[in-house]
């Protein structure tokens, strides 16, 4: 029993010290662990558009202070911050086409007042003028299963309504089999014009809109580097110090094997 | 009349500064007033002079981008500002979870919530700097500045003046966890924002002085202070208030009776002995 009492001498201030830093950390690990993965869902909404200028979502993400200035300097009150329960990175500045669109206005109020750097003036800039033609907010996308023009009703809504008129959205005539004497007008989306300022989503007249922005990640494929239009001198100019690869493999230092004649040389002859 | 002034004149002032900052902030966004733009995070006085909030650009810092000048003109605006009036003077006289935590602790005492829960704090008010760095940790592994997406200050006063959503739940959560679960809950446990303004409380300028010989050791400023640990001179030292944890709100000197608290700008030469 003494031996035992002995055994149990009071704890030293030191061990009692890292003890007690484990036991935060402990802590810490699993307040970490949860407080990331709300993080890891909480950036991962990609649906959504930004003033115009804003660099890269995921740099976007962390340089954007969340002030509200932009949205401040917004005449239109087209920008917001997201609140709780937006389902969007709280705190950050978007817009809803479909409610108020970007009105594009030309000083761009919205860029120059942010002090982080999120909003990057420099890409709407043009010989030293700001340019609103520049931005890339997002990118027009045409539902043609909705979209009333490609079914034969005439609507150029969204043509009118685009404020860069005949090159973010041109309208495309064809001949409607269906009734031999009318033509379709269908609207046409141009990637190198359109801005994403949504203002053909807001005139769109279908019930949910057949035309709507899309960031532009999401809207636009990637063709890679791989294909060359051989009809345009610029992109061909590529080709001029292109030299051939030649991989060897396991496989090709073999000749070829011919299956379907070699073996039956004999056969014809008989 | 003058004995409410008297008890209560910092209480009021720092309520008109907490409820007049909003509303500057809340003119600017809807009616275009450019006395104070942005909110909390960054603000611009006059459309001249930046402020930013140090923490959330040392968030930013570790995800390992490059900061703005503009914003880091605006830490050094703020770092000085709070140098000189006391660091956690932003906790009590400018944040807005401030009047709600302190209406939990006016509750409490009102519920007699605080001798029903007489037993020790179950957490230690040293957590806030646990989370401090965890904030740091999480941010430099997400790349996104970790406690800006969850704190209950931003959404209260970014909600205030851009429309709150379902941010009310959140200061809600906070009220009832300060009112039922730990007196000084948010303010003086967990919040990483208090703990960094702590830190630099510890060389702030303006301090709350205590004078021991005019103390009759009633202890009425123990029992309004949010901070308890940071007076433990009361009626043993003249010392001031040294700790960072102090947040310069003056409730201890207003409800002294006896004239043994006051505010005095810091001695940095500290050549006098105390207590000779």
């Amino acid at each position: 029993m003494s031996n035992h009492s002995e055994a149990k001498k009071p704890l030293s201030d030191r061990r009692k010290f890292i003890l007690n830093m484990a036991r935060g950390v402990g802590y810490a690990a699993i307040g970490g662990m949860i407080w990331s993965a709300y993080l890891d869902e909480a950036k991962a909404s990609s649906l959504i558009l930004r003033p115009p200028a804003a660099i890269k979502e995921n740099d976007f993400l962390k340089i954007c202070i969340k002030c509200g200035l932009c949205v401040e300097a917004c005449p239109y009150d087209t920008l917001k911050l997201a609140k709780p329960g937006d389902n969007m990175p709280i705190g950050t500045p978007f817009f809803t086409p479909r409610k108020t669109p970007c009105y594009m206005c030309e000083d761009i109020p919205c860029v120059p007042v942010c002090p982080s750097g999120a909003l990057d003036e420099s890409s709407v800039t043009v010989d030293g003028h700001l340019d609103i033609n520049i931005a890339d907010m997002g990118l027009a996308v045409v539902d043609k299963n909705s979209c009333i023009a490609f079914w034969g009703i005439q609507c150029d809504a969204c043509y009118r309504a685009c404020p860069i008129l005949g090159q973010a959205i041109t309208v495309e005539y064809s001949k409607n089999e269906r009734t031999g004497k009318h033509a379709f007008l269908k609207p046409v989306v141009h990637a190198d014009a359109c801005t994403g300022c949504g203002m053909c989503e807001n005139a769109c007249v279908t019930e949910k809109p057949a035309i709507f922005i899309l960031p532009r990640e999401v809207a636009m494929g990637k063709a890679g580097n791989y294909y060359i239009k051989g009809w345009d001198k610029k992109d061909e100019a590529r080709l001029k110090d292109a030299h051939a690869i030649q991989t060897t493999t396991n496989i090709s230092r073999k000749k070829a094997v011919d299956k379907l004649n070699v073996g039956f040389e004999g056969l014809l002859d008989e | 009349m003058s004995k409410i002034w008297n008890s209560y004149r910092y209480l009021i002032l720092r309520r008109f500064t907490q409820i007049g900052i909003l509303v500057l902030f809340f003119g600017a966004n809807a009616w275009g007033w450019k006395i104070l733009q942005g909110n909390l995070s960054t603000s611009e006085i006059f459309g001249i002079i930046p402020m930013s909030d140090p923490f959330a650009v040392m968030q930013m810092l570790v995800t390992g981008v490059i900061v703005a000048t503009d914003l880091l003109l605006g830490v050094a605006v703020t770092m000085l500002f709070y140098f000189l009036i006391g660091g956690r003077a932003f906790c009590s006289w400018v944040c807005p979870i401030n009047m709600v935590t302190d209406s939990a602790n006016y509750l409490r005492r009102v519920f007699d919530i605080d001798r029903a829960q007489l037993q020790k704090q179950p957490i230690s008010r040293n957590v806030r700097y646990w989370v401090l760095g965890l904030s740091l940790i999480v941010s430099a592994v997400m790349g996104i500045t970790a406690f800006e997406f969850i704190s209950p200050i931003s959404m209260l006063h970014r909600g205030i003046i851009f429309g709150i959503g379902f941010g009310w739940a959140a200061i809600f959560i906070i009220f009832v966890f300060d009112l039922l679960v730990l007196k000084n809950g948010w303010c003086g446990h967990i919040c990483p924002l208090g703990g960094f303004y702590s830190i630099l409380g510890k060389f702030s300028f303006i301090r709350v002085h205590h004078t021991e010989e005019n103390c009759t050791l009633c202890m009425k400023c123990k029992v309004v202070c949010p901070e308890k640990q940071v007076l433990y001179m009361i009626g043993k030292e003249s010392i001031p208030v040294l700790s960072g944890e102090c947040t310069n709100c003056a409730r201890c000197i207003e409800v002294c009776d006896d004239d043994a608290l006051k505010f005095s700008i810091r001695d940095f030469i500290q050549n006098k002995k105390t207590g000779e």
